[in-house]
């Protein structure tokens, strides 16, 4: 109990007493999941909404495939991206192992899926009736798809915060990609794991009460923007 | 001269089954026409062809000649206004739904603003505009809706069953104003309901689909007093219908003239306004003329004719009789043989004041 106390001790002090790595990891956290959500979002908000809105052959194979990338295991996604990534993989020239960029890339693996097929959810949940009517006004296939993402704004918003929720927690797939290099790939989640095998536990809690703080802020941020949405 | 609306050759499959043929069907410019049926007869299916929403398997439809074709779908769309059954307003404020139309079309936000207020206006509901279309009553989305299609100012107005979810009293209220509004904007409108008397009071010219199937086209006068067979009989059930005007009203009881008769009803409507006498076939009572005198009775009402057409339907006879205007009895078999009943017998009708049903046109 009391190395608990005392790492919540140090925790505070690690995180107001202004550590350059503690807060290098943070911010490296933030923009390689922030930048991993954003790409996910450009895929999977016309991807979820062609899947949910057109007509076509093997749609309903389609979805089944998304929504079981949900929950696609990050260490698989890891393994696969590594295997790509390597010097003498497919995609070895890029030299993007062990960057931050790799890790980027196999987050947007992990967080496209659970985007487009919340997308795909919340436009499904719409009236089909409310897209003859905007076609009936006048609207374009694109002012139609706006609208429609308008009315759809509160899932779709959840979305977000749930493509995030998977990136900014998952270790597996950023500790084989990234490599876990100190004041290069290093992340809070991948920080976390080698400060507890250190015995580190303080620096380890101190981490977590970050990573935790940082997706409750973002989520808060995130709330805020859909339930203003929500009021009437 | 090219009617505004014409479809010609029309076949409609919805999930690979024909649902929808319709040889010929023209709307002149300014008219109303009223598309009746009961449900899954085609009506929405025609509605939304007519949208350009849905496409036809075969054949054409053709707006002021030019054919709706995929190259300018969205052009023909623009030029439309559709009112679905159910207001399907967007999650914003009444100002913004009202002006979505006009915004997709890219009006300057002047004239956006200037349409949706004298729109908002002329469908009382300019109170609203601020307020969130999703606390709007059924009535007063409804409102909403027609004044998103008016705002358009639509060549072709397209409404589909828009009553048919309000309760009588606003039904009856937004029927009428409809009405007004029609008859002052002289839109061309397809108006589609299984409601007889919407038909009657909207439509120019009504058209009654059956199963998928266009079975007559013509005056609200011609299809409910001349039903082209008996399936669309049966469907309109009123046979005669005199228009006609309210002359008096007093003490709950109305007193019409038409066709220099006189006739009294039942409700309240104000003197001068012009209606509709509409009959149903079994409650109208004949006397044969030349056996008895017509003895006192609670009907107040009393015509006479002479019978121009008879046709048997089962152990019942349809008796036409000519009075000037057509109405339609029918008896059994048994009473037109004890009358001696014959094409060309002089008879007298009677039915009672409350066997009279009024509609506004």
């Amino acid at each position: 109990m009391e190395m608990i106390w005392d790492g919540i001790r140090q925790a505070f002090q690690l995180i107001f007493g202004a550590d350059a790595d503690v807060w290098e990891i943070t911010l490296l956290s933030l923009q390689v999941s922030g930048l991993a959500t954003s790409i996910s979002l450009f895929i999977g908000l016309p991807l979820g909404t062609w899947l949910a809105l057109g007509r076509f052959r093997g749609r309903g194979l389609s979805l089944s495939i998304v929504n079981t990338g949900m929950a696609l295991p990050p260490v698989v996604v890891g393994l696969v991206v590594s295997i790509l990534l390597w010097r003498s993989g497919p995609l070895g020239d890029l030299r993007l192992i062990y960057t931050p960029a790799a890790i980027i890339i196999a987050q947007t693996i992990i967080a496209a899926p659970v985007v487009t097929g919340l997308t795909a959810a919340a436009l499904q949940q719409l009236d089909p009736r409310l897209r003859l009517q905007l076609l009936g006004l006048g609207a374009s296939r694109g002012q139609m798809v706006l609208a429609l993402w308008r009315e759809a704004r509160l899932p779709l918003l959840a979305a977000l915060m749930a493509g995030f929720g998977s990136v900014i927690s998952e270790v597996g797939a950023s500790m084989m990609v990234g490599g876990n290099l100190r004041h290069q790939t290093r992340v809070l989640t991948t920080a976390i794991v080698l400060e507890t095998g250190k015995g580190e536990f303080a620096r380890a809690i101190a981490l977590s009460i970050i990573l935790l703080v940082l997706a409750f802020l973002v989520n808060l941020a995130l709330t805020e923007i859909q339930q203003r949405s929500a009021r009437p | 001269m090219t009617p505004f609306l014409e479809v010609s050759d029309l076949v409609m499959h919805r999930s690979g089954i024909q649902v929808l043929a319709v040889n010929h069907l023209a709307v002149e410019s300014g008219q109303t026409l009223a598309v009746i049926g009961p449900n899954g007869a085609g009506k929405s299916t025609l509605l939304l062809a007519l949208a350009g929403l849905l496409s036809p398997a075969e054949g054409g439809i053709r707006i002021q000649g030019q054919a709706i074709q995929s190259k300018n779908l969205l052009a023909h769309r623009r030029r439309i206004g559709l009112v679905l059954q159910d207001a399907l307003l967007l999650d914003t404020s009444v100002f913004n739904n009202i002006a979505s139309g006009l915004r997709f079309r890219g009006l300057p936000k002047a004239e956006v603003k200037r349409r949706v207020s004298l729109w908002a206006s002329r469908l009382g509901i300019a109170h609203l505009l601020n307020r969130p279309a999703r606390r709007l009553s059924g009535g007063e989305a409804q409102r909403a809706s027609l004044a998103r299609a008016f705002a358009l100012q639509p060549e072709l107005l397209l409404l589909d069953e828009p009553f048919s979810a309000l309760d009588a009293p606003t039904r009856s209220r937004l029927l009428s104003e409809l009405h007004d509004l029609l008859a002052e904007t002289r839109l061309t409108t397809v108006f589609i309901t299984h409601d007889l008397d919407e038909a009657l009071m909207l439509g120019d010219q009504v058209a009654v689909l059956l199963e998928g199937r266009l079975r007559q086209v013509g005056t609200p006068e011609q299809v409910f007093a001349a039903p082209s067979d008996s399936d669309v009989a049966a469907f309109v059930g009123v046979e005669t219908i005199i228009p006609g005007q309210v002359v008096a009203s007093q003490d709950g009881q109305v007193f019409i003239e038409a066709h220099s008769q006189h006739f009294e009803a039942v409700g309240e409507i104000d003197p001068g306004r012009l209606v509709y006498v509409c009959l149903r076939p079994e409650d109208i009572t004949l006397w044969q003329k030349e056996v008895s005198s017509v003895p006192r009775s609670s009907a107040r009402n009393r015509l006479t004719g002479q019978i121009s057409r008879m046709t048997q339907q089962g152990p019942l006879v349809r008796v036409v009789v000519d009075c000037g205007f057509t109405i339609t009895a029918l008896v059994t078999r048994s009473s037109t043989q004890e009358m001696g009943l014959a094409e060309g017998s002089q008879v007298e009708a009677t039915f009672k004041a409350s066997a009279v049903h009024l509609i506004g046109r």
